[in-house]
This record gives C-alpha cells, structure tokens and sequence, in this order.
C-alpha cells in the first residue's frame, strides 16, 4: 500500500506555503519549528500542572487513578468523533451531521440487540452501515450536487433529526450487559473505552500517514484543483473521508448505547459532538481550511477539553460557568496557533 | 441586471412556495395575513441581512443564535415588568450587540482565530454567561412597551415590519456604498483588496458589528413576538446562514447580494409556514426542512458557474 508511486506531496507540504507577512518573518520561522502537535501537548501539560495546583489549593488531590481513568472514560466518545471529524476537515469540509448521527446510532444499537447477546453483532454492523451509508450521502452531496459541506452536512443532520424525532420520544430498546462492558470495563487502570478510542485514533494515524487514501486526503485538502491536476479523484477522496468520519460516529454512537445501557433520542446533540469535535480538531491544530494537521494533535485537544473538564468537576465549578470558560480557552489556545503560523490566504 | 439574474432561482422558488401557501390558505393573499407572515418572518430576514454581511467578507457568525437569547434574558430579568426601564434597556440591548460583533471580529482579524472557532467560542461564553447570570432559568418580565415591536402594530402595519424595511433598505444602501464595495472586494480576494487599499481587518470587524447589531434587532423583536424562554435564540445562526446561502450567496465569501439572502430567509420562513399548512409539522418538518435546504442549494448551484468555496 505504501511502495510505488507515492501520489502528490507528503503530509505537511502539502498546503500552499503561505506568504511571510511583513515584519515578523523572523520570529515566525524560529516559532515554526516547533510543530503544532508539540504546542497542543504542551499546552495539556500547563492545563494538568496549573489544574494539579488549583485543585491541590482546594484541598484536593488531582492526579489521582480515579480522575485519570474518569478522564480517559470520558474523553473516549468525543475522541472518537474527534478522529473521524480531523479526516473531514483534513480534506478541507467538516461533518455537522455528526451529533444526531450519534444519537441515531446508538438507537439502532439498541433496537436490534433488544437485550440479546445474539444481536450484538448484527447490531454493531447495522450501525457500521447505516453510518456509512450516511457518510456516503454527506460526500455525495457535496461532491456531485456541488453543495458547500456546512449546508450538505447541516441539511443531513436535519433529516437524521427529523426522522429520530419522529419515531422516538425517549430511550428505546436496551443493550445486553456483555455489551455494556465496552462502557465500563477496565482493563487495570485502562477502561476498556479508552483502548477502543485509541485503537481508533491508531488505525486513522496509520491511514493518514502510511497509505495511499492518507497522502491524497491531505492533497485534495491542501489544494484540490492541484490534485486533481496531478490525477488524484478528489470526488472519491472526499467521499472516502466523509465515509470514515460518519462511521467513527457510529463507533461513538455504540459505546454512548453501551454505557446508557439502551439508545437515545438526545445523547448526541446533549454531548454537543458536531460543534464541540470541531473545536477539539482546531484545538488540535488541524486547519480549518484543511490539508495541515492530523491525529496526534486532535488527540491532544481532546485530552485538553476531558482535563479542564475534570479540573472543573473537581472544583466544583458551577455549569455555565464551565461553558464560559472552554469558550474562552478553545479562542485563546486558537489564537496562540494562529499567531504563529503565517495569515492564511483567503483563496 | 446581472444582480437580477443570479436572484432568479431564489425569486423563482419564492413564487412557488407562496403561490402554494395561497392555494392552501387564501387568508394570505389579504393584507392582513401577508403582513401576518412579514411579521413572523422579520426576525429572520434581518438576522439573514446582518450574516450576509459576515459571509460575503468570507467569515461566519454562529453566535447570533445565543446572542439573541442573551438579548431576551437580559431584557426580562433587566425590566422585570417594569415600563420605565424600557427605554434604557433597548439601548443596552442594542450595546450588547455591537459590543458582541465588535469582540468577534477583533479576535477573528486581530488574533487571526477563524471566524468558525471565535464565534463558536462566542457561542459558548455568551450561553453560559447569561445563565450564570440568571442561575439557569430566565427570570423577570418584558414591559408592554417593549413587547410591543414585537406583536403590536402602528395603524395596519406591524412595528415588525416597519422595523424591517428599514433594516433591509439600510442594508441594501450599505452594500451600494463603497463599504460595500470593499466587503465584496475583502471576500473575493482579500490580498488584492488590501493591496489596492482596502482595510480588510476594519471592513470584517464592521460585518461583525452589523452582524452583532441584527442580532440585537432580531432579539427586541423575537422577545415581543414569542415572549421570555431561554430556547428563543437556539439554532437561529443555521437559519441565518442557510437562508444566506439559500439566496445564491457564497459561503468563503466575495459573491452574492444582500436582497438574495433576505429573499432566502422569506423562502424558508414561507417553507416553514407550508409545512405547518400542509399538516407537516413537529419531527418531521426537520427532515422535509432538510431535504429542501439541500435539493435548493444543489439547484442553485448547478445553475450558478460552480466555484468550491470550501475554505472556511
């Protein structure tokens, strides 16, 4: 998969070269050396370290197995989304069907395993398909209807709302208890959860950087018209990405099933996947714009998002305060990156 | 001539839409009922005028929707029923507004965060802000006054709709001006507008403020009309932008008229109005809604030359 005939450019050099902008040329070209996946794990060790001394003042203890594993428990959904959103904005769209594609998942789970052991593997490839089939719409729609992803995958998500609105008015159908260990297992201090999002994160980094499909997502969303020059099918390199990311939703989907222990109606939308995947993405580095980034960094902001989380918890902070400040923290660590990379070009 | 032209399938779909209401429910055809349906719409349409601004400077604004929650929360608790604190009030409001724009876009220009994660951000702080705020619920009440943009109306028209030509014929003046002329020029290729002069930071810090300041518009009137909840504002910023990018408008920014966005903010408002004629309503509106919203753009842009304008 990875010999011959190496398509295009490589990860990273793939995105136009932006222009040096007058003046702080110097200082941007020194602060470009270090990567943008190193910013974001620097930036995770600042949020634990200062997250470590506030709640050490409060009398707590931060770092302890309970907090860590309640991290790693809680990040793995959205890590998941995550993963799968990176591959729709590395190709430069974005998926905002995602959050009722979650909830939508997590019922057909439910439904078709009724409780049974049996169902379980019939219920884990009706949702692998029916996500598929909507990642399939999502990348057709943009690419053969020529509809802007933002409107494609909002249109798509108002549909998948529409249709679970209708048929459900609450949680229905239920998951067998061998599958609700997916949810709640450990694995000593690994819950079982966090090795399905890694293993996640593990197969997309393999994609992107050692096959053929990953140097042409980062081409397509570098410059299509570039790629397609060079004879890459960018049609099908979006829908391939859009495929993936739906399917990573439906992943998420069956984990949210097996931990509620049914589906339901609203798991998707209450987690806010759609917005909040996206932040993590960009959070993680990963240019909006597309082409630049990867999975590495869109972890990190996952575990940025999952630490502050605890932190607050720990604190004790109040809801809507916590909201106010991952606004203000998701626009500031933003706009570290954007100051050291060169101003995008707007066309 | 050439404005009229890439209006023509949003005008077209228009047409149908309230020919087909009128078949359904004659009432529309009388005054009364065709201002009826203005009304409802106004909020809307201004809200589509303020995001046109943002999205043909090649930006988005997905705060409006919380922005005009914040506007309704903080008016009910601020008054609390109370006449005289109206006018005051509505200023505030008004304040907020600009104040909100004004803080996207100079985060978005000045510290180079797309507009995507500033307003997203934005988003997040104003919602928990406001019910910090309050303590998680709206309190308080409108004054009469106040509501009355919203529902009352001066001689046979509403105050709604006069507030809403006069958003929409200052709007359509602005884009006449050279401010105009530069917004268009900032979205379409922002280097050759800043090399042939153009501010480029400056004119997208005014879409935003306009932005800010529809919102703020958009949030007097809705809280007269629909009253104190704290879900009046919830998915208005799709709206918005998918009524902008429902007149033809480019999402990446640089083309499109403001009259075309407004027109496709009346399209899905009249859609709305269809499907609760036609019975269709509750869960599935949604899906209708979003087979519309797709099958609309995709007939827009078969017809329009094609230009992938997917960088946000």
């Amino acid at each position: 998969m990875t010999g011959r005939g190496r398509p295009v450019a490589a990860p990273g050099t793939a995105a136009p070269t932006a222009p040096v902008p007058p003046g702080g040329g110097g200082r941007r070209a020194l602060a470009g050396r270090v990567g943008s996946t190193q910013v974001i794990y620097l930036a995770l060790a600042g949020v634990m370290l200062v997250g470590w001394v506030l709640v050490a003042f409060d009398g707590g203890d931060f770092l302890t197995l309970e907090t860590v594993v309640g991290i790693q428990q809680r990040s793995a959904a959205l890590g998941i989304v995550a993963v799968g959103q990176t591959l729709a904005i590395l190709v430069g769209s974005l998926d905002l069907s995602v959050a009722y594609l979650i909830s939508l998942t997590s019922l057909v789970a439910a439904e078709i395993m009724a409780g049974q052991d049996g169902g379980i593997v019939p219920g884990v490839a009706a949702v692998l398909a029916v996500s598929a089939l909507i990642g399939l719409v999502n990348g057709l729609v943009i690419t053969r209807l020529h509809v802007h992803a933002f409107i494609a995958t909002l249109g798509t998500a108002l549909i998948v709302k529409g249709v679970v609105d209708h048929l459900y008015d609450g949680p229905a159908g239920s998951v067998p208890e061998s599958f609700q260990r997916l949810g709640y297992d450990r694995i000593g201090p690994v819950p079982v959860s966090a090795l399905l999002w890694a293993a996640v994160a593990v197969a997309v980094w393999f994609l992107l950087r050692r096959t053929r499909l990953g140097y042409r997502i980062y081409a397509v969303g570098g410059d299509e018209e570039v790629a397609r020059l060079s004879g890459v099918r960018t049609g099908r390199v979006v829908i391939a990405a859009h495929v993936l990311c739906s399917v990573c939703a439906g992943v998420a989907g069956l984990l949210l099933a097996s931990r509620l222990g049914a589906g339901a109606p609203t798991v998707g939308t209450d987690g806010g996947y759609d917005l909040e995947s996206i932040a993590a993405v960009v959070l993680g580095g990963t240019a909006l714009a597309g082409g630049r980034g990867g999975v590495a960094g869109t972890v990190g902001g996952v575990l940025l998002l999952a630490v502050l989380d605890s932190v607050f918890n720990q604190l004790e902070v109040n809801a809507f305060f916590k909201d106010v400040v991952r606004g203000v923290v998701i626009v500031a660590a933003v706009a570290v990156y954007a100051r050291r990379t060169a101003r995008r070009r707007s066309r | 001539m050439r404005a009229l032209r890439s209006m023509g399938p949003i005008l077209a779909v228009l047409a149908v839409l309230l020919v087909l209401i009128a078949v359904a429910n004659p009432f529309f055809l009388e005054p009364a009922g065709f201002l009826a349906f203005l009304k409802r719409a106004a909020p809307l349409v201004i809200l589509a005028a303020g995001q046109y601004f943002v999205i043909v400077s090649g930006e988005f604004d997905l705060s409006v929707g919380s922005l005009v929650t914040v506007q309704v929360v903080v008016a009910a608790r601020l008054i609390d029923g109370q006449e005289q604190a109206t006018w005051p009030v509505l200023a505030l409001l008004i304040v907020i507004g600009l104040l909100v724009g004004l803080a996207n876009g100079v985060i978005t220009t000045g510290l180079r965060v797309p507009s995507f994660i500033t307003t997203l951000g934005m988003m997040l702080v104003l919602s928990g802000a406001v019910f910090l705020w309050t303590g998680g619920a709206p309190r308080g009440a409108l004054s009469e006054t106040f509501r009355m943009f919203g529902r009352k109306d001066l001689g046979p028209v509403p105050w709604s709709v006069l507030i809403l030509l006069a958003a929409g014929t200052a709007a359509i003046l602005l884009m006449r001006s050279d401010f105009g002329k530069r917004l268009i020029a900032t979205g379409d290729n922002e280097r050759a507008a800043g090399l042939s002069g153009v501010r480029v930071d400056r004119t997208r810090i005014a879409a935003f403020v306009l932005s800010g300041l529809a919102a703020a518009v958009a949030g007097i009137l809705l809280g007269g009309f629909a009253g104190v909840s704290a879900q009046v504002g919830q998915g208005l910023e799709f709206q918005a932008i998918t009524a902008v990018v429902l007149g033809g408008v480019a999402l990446g920014g640089g083309r499109g008229s403001v009259v075309a966005a407004m027109a496709g903010a009346f399209t899905l408002e009249a859609l709305f109005t269809l499907l609760n004629l036609y019975g269709i309503s509750g869960a599935l509106e949604f899906a209708v809604q979003g087979v519309i919203i797709i099958a609309a753009v995709a007939a827009s842009a078969v017809r329009l030359p094609f230009r992938r304008a997917l960088r946000v």
